[in-house]
């Protein structure tokens, strides 16, 4: 049995009345990848955001229940929210580089935390972009702007980027819904990779990638949790009738 | 087994605390000097009408200390008038002169010492004969001129008369002569423009009214001043050289590039298929334009009137320059007139600090700034408002 | 296939490179073609504006030369309306062009002949008849850089307040959003009002009260102390004070003097106690803060500058995708770190554009300096903050209205507008090519 890194009891989120997430309790494990899989508005997104507070900006949110990281309760007054931050890194449905170099841009993360050695930055981005696969294509242009590169190469500097702050989980939005299916099959094998090393959260509308990437799988339906298990036995032998309603493509 | 540490809000938090209490505080500031200068130009209007104890007080002064020539001191004024930057380059003052108003004003009769010093630093308030006004002067008539009521404003003269209806009037009537030039001229450049011109034209059109935008009004006025008035003068045989006319034609200059960036703008933003659409059914562009765009467009043709007439209405340099400076009403459009802008700008620099006529000034920028302030609401207003409300159903 | 699909890529760079080449060159294509517009119009219109038989005539051509160019219609009704039409708001843009390349030529032309390096650089004489208008521009340059040193650092900073800070929809904001957007109608001779009214009647005054205080603080404990005339009996006529003075050879001395030399002429021997010594002697005191100074023109011009600032760089600020904020705080980093290394530098276009058309409105608006700080002929250059200064629109004015000679200065009018005028050019030019770099600033080519 894996050892728990997120654990999140009856946690329920609502923007102003409306509620987008209602009663969930799910355990992540550490090193493992989990897919969470629903249609689209069901509350996915905001599930991940959750985690790594960046919900705090919207002021209409009301948050009940429990989040806890390693056994700390993320919500409670004494954490510090930048730290929170870096050690849940997150990868955006459309690839966001900043309008800055390819260095700048991984350098970004490491930079804002007090890393001014030029040497010191170039051996963390150096590494962060090889553990992202791209070291080979972009080490001759660093220096470049991040928007001249392909959909896929800028979705793995965001990666690259995440992973320079040296986080323990990465929150994946819908990371490949963006690109062609060569790069979906590049991102995948590195999302094989990195779960090696990191705890992944990854939202996908796309059931086959679930199936082919994750360890467990969530089924949310409008905000609620019908089921979570092995991916292996969702996709085969689902519990409940709506999951498999979901995945036959009866419905969704 | 990693853990995610505790900590506490460290240092960092400070630094972030102290600079956002920072932005707040220069941004608060810059917000409250805008939002008081809707404040204090109200508030200064009231010199207008305060009675202080010490001018009556100073006018038995004056009369005791036979002090005449000291209504014409005003704040800013030294004995030498050298010194006075807004006179010509250097004049010499005639030491003869100056040791006479000196002595006639301190001619004494037995007095306090104390008292006479601080009599004498009523200078900095007003000296003149100047009784306060009341608010109905401001609008009645107050002269008789060939057995009719008129009104007028002379505020430099032994019976200073103060209504600003001659100024209201100005104003109104060369913005109205300059926005019905420049509206008409406007509208049809950007139909052109949006109808008619290739997409090529488009681009330079745009720019070159861009260029006329970026004109200095000085420049406007110098121009209109030098060149086109003499042509004036001789095409319309006009009296006067600077007259109301002249005064809306540089107007015009300045309105045409406001109304015609919005108007086309708001041309620009309707919908192609509705046009289209139009089209399809047989209808030429000119009935297109005519029956769909402009109905489309008209929140912003209505905001376009609104703030190209309130441009206008407040605009200085041009009328200072160009409209002859006679402060009379008649509906003759080559006659001059005289703005509330025009008057503020030439009289203000020569007005004594807080005397009556600040104090009346401060109200025709009052009246102005209110009227000016009204239309641009009202045609923001009408903009938000009509506009979304029209393309709610796209 | 990956090979294929790398070689594709960058051959698409490089016609995006061909193409974004011709893009940066367009605004000077643009610029030259204007150029030879303005030359060969130029002549041409000066001659028809001048004759107004010609005017008719060069409308009847133009109208001609539509209709010609125009396909036949089937409708007669169609024909007559659409033609007119055409012809009708074709003429009103044809007007507005002609007008303003009538304009830019007269103007250049005549002005330019004027110009010469002596010009700009030598002080105006004879009452403004002839010589240069140098002090004009430096006037102007001074005043134009107080005021961006003051206007555009605010109106950045309240921008980013109202856009990052303050909560959206709140009754403040609001309130924000609407008196900004309101005072940039506000005619800018209000602003001169206010400037005159709070700058220099109150804080301005309040400035020179605490140093006349101060001042004569020091001559009352100098007053009183063993050697000064008031010492023995509090009494001294107004020859013992001058004597007194002048052997102390302060910096203000001299101007006491002066003012002490009015009592003389009345009794020099006649006595008067301290206390009005003092009092007459604060009553001579020339302001130096509350009257017409340059700090407070700027400062005007600043405020009348500042919705102006803020409305673009808020506008700059709101253009850049929330995903890169988003981004940034996912990496841990605090609020103001996003605002300095994120929304300021993809906003810089907006502050830049913003801040540039504050300055050229600066550089051309006299409404606001009217009474707030300018002066028609200073024969010094502006020293400290609280001097008056010259400006060039100002100048352009005087002479235009008040000059005595108004032939004689007609060449330097059409000299010092050629100058403004290049200026205001230079300004809103650089304005428009910053801005047209900002549109590809955030587009993504993939």
């Amino acid at each position: 049995m894996k050892e728990i890194k997120i654990r999140i009891e009856s946690l329920s989120v609502s923007y102003g009345t409306k509620p987008a997430i209602k009663n969930i309790s799910l355990n992540i494990a550490r090193n493992q990848v989990t897919a969470l899989i629903g249609p689209s508005g069901c509350g996915k997104t905001t599930f991940l955001k959750t985690i790594n507070r960046l919900n705090d900006f919207n002021d209409k949110i009301r948050i009940s229940g429990k989040v806890y990281i390693d056994d700390l309760d993320i919500y409670s007054k004494n954490v510090n929210i930048t730290e929170l931050r870096k050690k849940t890194g997150m990868i955006f449905q459309k690839s966001n580089p900043f309008p800055k170099s390819i260095f700048d841009n991984v350098a970004y993360g490491p930079r804002v935390n007090g890393v001014t050695n030029r040497e010191e930055l170039y051996d963390i981005v150096k590494s962060c972009l090889m553990k992202a696969a791209l070291w080979e294509e972009v080490e001759n242009n660093l220096y470049d702007s991040a928007l001249k590169l392909s959909g896929g190469q800028q979705q793995r500097v965001c990666i690259a980027r995440a992973l320079a702050v040296n986080p323990e989980i990465l929150l994946m939005d819908e990371p490949a819904s963006a690109l062609d299916p060569l790069s979906t099959a590049r991102i995948e094998e590195l999302i094989m990779e990195l779960k090696k090393n990191y705890t992944i959260v990854i939202v996908t509308h796309n059931m086959q990638q679930a199936a082919r990437v994750s360890d467990m799988t969530a089924y949310l339906y409008m905000g609620e949790l019908i089921e979570f298990d092995k991916t292996r036995k969702i996709f085969t032998n689902p519990s409940k009738k709506q999951t498999e309603d979901y995945i036959t493509g009866r419905y969704g | 087994m990693k853990k995610i540490q505790i900590r506490l809000k460290n240092r960092n938090s400070l630094i972030e605390f102290i600079a956002e209490r920072f932005i707040q505080i220069i941004a608060l500031t810059s917000l409250a000097f805008i939002l008081g200068i809707f404040y204090f130009v109200f508030q200064e209007s009231f010199w207008a009408f305060k009675q202080i104890n010490e001018k009556t007080r100073k006018e038995d002064t004056r009369k005791y200390y036979k002090i005449s020539d000291e209504s014409n001191m005003n704040d800013y004024s030294t004995e030498d008038d050298e010194l006075r930057p807004e006179k010509y380059p250097p004049e010499k003052t005639n030491n003869n002169e100056y040791l006479n108003t000196k002595s006639d004003s301190l001619k004494l009769k037995p007095f306090n010492t104390l008292e006479e010093a601080k009599n004498i630093s009523l200078h900095r308030y007003s000296m003149g004969q100047e009784k306060p006004i009341k608010f109905d002067d401001l609008f009645k008539p107050n002269d008789v001129i060939e057995g009719e009521q008129v009104f007028i404003w002379q505020p430099i003269s032994t019976e200073p008369k103060y209504n600003i209806l001659p100024l209201i009037f100005g104003s109104f009537k060369v913005s109205a002569i300059g926005i019905l030039i420049a509206f008409p001229i406007s509208i049809m450049a950007a139909l052109f423009t949006i109808a008619f011109a290739p997409k090529w034209l488009r681009e330079i059109i745009k720019p070159i009214v861009e260029i006329l935008a970026g004109f200095p009004t000085v420049v406007i006025g110098f121009f209109c001043l030098t060149v086109l008035s003499g042509y004036f003068e001789e095409l319309f045989n006009t009296q006067l050289r600077l007259n109301a006319f002249l005064g809306g034609v540089g107007l015009s200059i300045v309105i045409i590039p406001i109304v015609y960036t919005l108007i086309e703008d708001s041309l620009y933003i309707v919908p192609k298929h509705l046009s289209e659409a139009s089209l399809a059914l047989g209808a030429n562009k000119w009935q297109t334009a005519y029956k769909v765009l402009l109905p489309a467009a008209s929140p912003g043709v209505f905001a376009a009137f609104l703030l190209g007439f309130g441009r206008a209405f407040g605009e200085t340099m041009i009328a200072l320059m160009i409209t002859g400076n006679a402060a009379v009403i008649t509906l003759n459009l080559f006659d001059s007139v005289r703005t509330m802008a025009a008057t503020i700008g030439s009289e203000m620099a020569e007005v004594e600090y807080r005397s009556i006529h600040y104090g009346v000034l401060f109200i025709v920028g009052s009246v102005l700034f209110i009227i000016t302030f009204s239309l641009n609401a009202l045609a923001e207003f009408i903009f938000r408002k009509k506009l979304i409300k029209k393309f709610r159903g796209y | 296939m990956l090979w294929q699909n790398l070689f594709s890529e960058k051959n698409s760079l490089k016609n995006f490179e061909v193409i974004e080449l011709i893009n940066k060159f367009k605004i000077f294509l643009f610029v030259f073609l204007f150029l030879i517009i303005l030359i060969t119009f130029g002549g041409l219109l000066n001659l028809i504006f001048n004759n107004s038989i010609a005017l008719i005539a060069y409308i009847l051509i133009v109208s001609i030369i539509i209709v010609i160019i125009k396909k036949k219609k089937t409708n007669l009704f169609h024909v007559i309306t659409e033609n007119t039409f055409i012809i009708l708001t074709s003429l009103s843009s044809l007007v507005v062009i002609s007008f303003v390349i009538y304009i830019l030529t007269y103007i250049f032309i005549i002005g330019s002949q004027h110009i010469t390096w002596e010009f700009l650089t030598s002080n105006p004489t004879e009452g403004l008849t002839s010589g240069g208008i140098f002090p004009a521009i430096v006037g102007t340059a001074f005043l134009v850089i107080i005021m961006s040193i003051a206007g555009i650092p605010v109106g950045t900073i309240t921008a980013v307040y109202i856009t990052e800070y303050a909560k959206e929809n709140s009754l403040f904001s609001k309130i924000v959003r609407f008196s900004v957007n309101s005072l940039a109608g506000v005619p800018p001779i209000v602003f001169g009002l206010f400037g005159l009214g709070f700058f220099i009647g109150i804080v301005g005054k309040q400035i020179d009260n605490r140093e006349i205080i101060s001042k004569y603080n020091n001559i009352n404990t100098m007053f009183l102390q063993s050697d000064s005339p008031f010492y023995k009996d509090n009494q001294a006529n107004p020859r013992e004070v001058i004597s007194f003075f002048k052997s102390l050879k302060n910096d203000y001395s001299f101007e006491t003097i002066e003012a002490l030399e009015g009592l003389v002429l009345k009794g020099e021997y006649k006595n008067y106690n301290l206390e009005f010594y003092i009092e007459y002697l604060k009553e001579r005191e020339r302001p130096k803060w509350g009257q017409p100074a340059l700090i407070w023109a700027a400062l005007t011009m600043a405020l009348f500058t500042l919705p102006l600032v803020i409305i673009s760089v808020e506008e700059a600020i709101k253009a850049i995708p929330p995903e890169l904020k988003e981004a940034s705080y996912s990496l841990g980093a605090t609020k103001l770190q996003t605002i300095i290394k994120v929304v300021l530098p993809g906003a810089v276009n907006g502050i830049l554009t913003g801040g540039i058309l504050a300055v050229s409105r600066g550089a051309g608006e006299v409404a606001p300096i009217l009474f707030t700080g300018v002066a028609m002929y200073l024969p010094d250059l502006p020293d400290s903050l609280s001097s008056q200064f010259m400006e060039l629109g100002y100048h352009i004015y005087v002479l235009a209205t008040q000059s005595i000679n108004v032939e004689l200065t007609k060449p330097i009018q059409y000299a010092t507008t050629f100058v403004l005028l290049v200026l205001t050019f230079t300004l809103n030019f650089t304005a428009i090519f910053i801005r047209s770099k900002t549109r590809n600033k955030f587009n993504r080519e993939s």
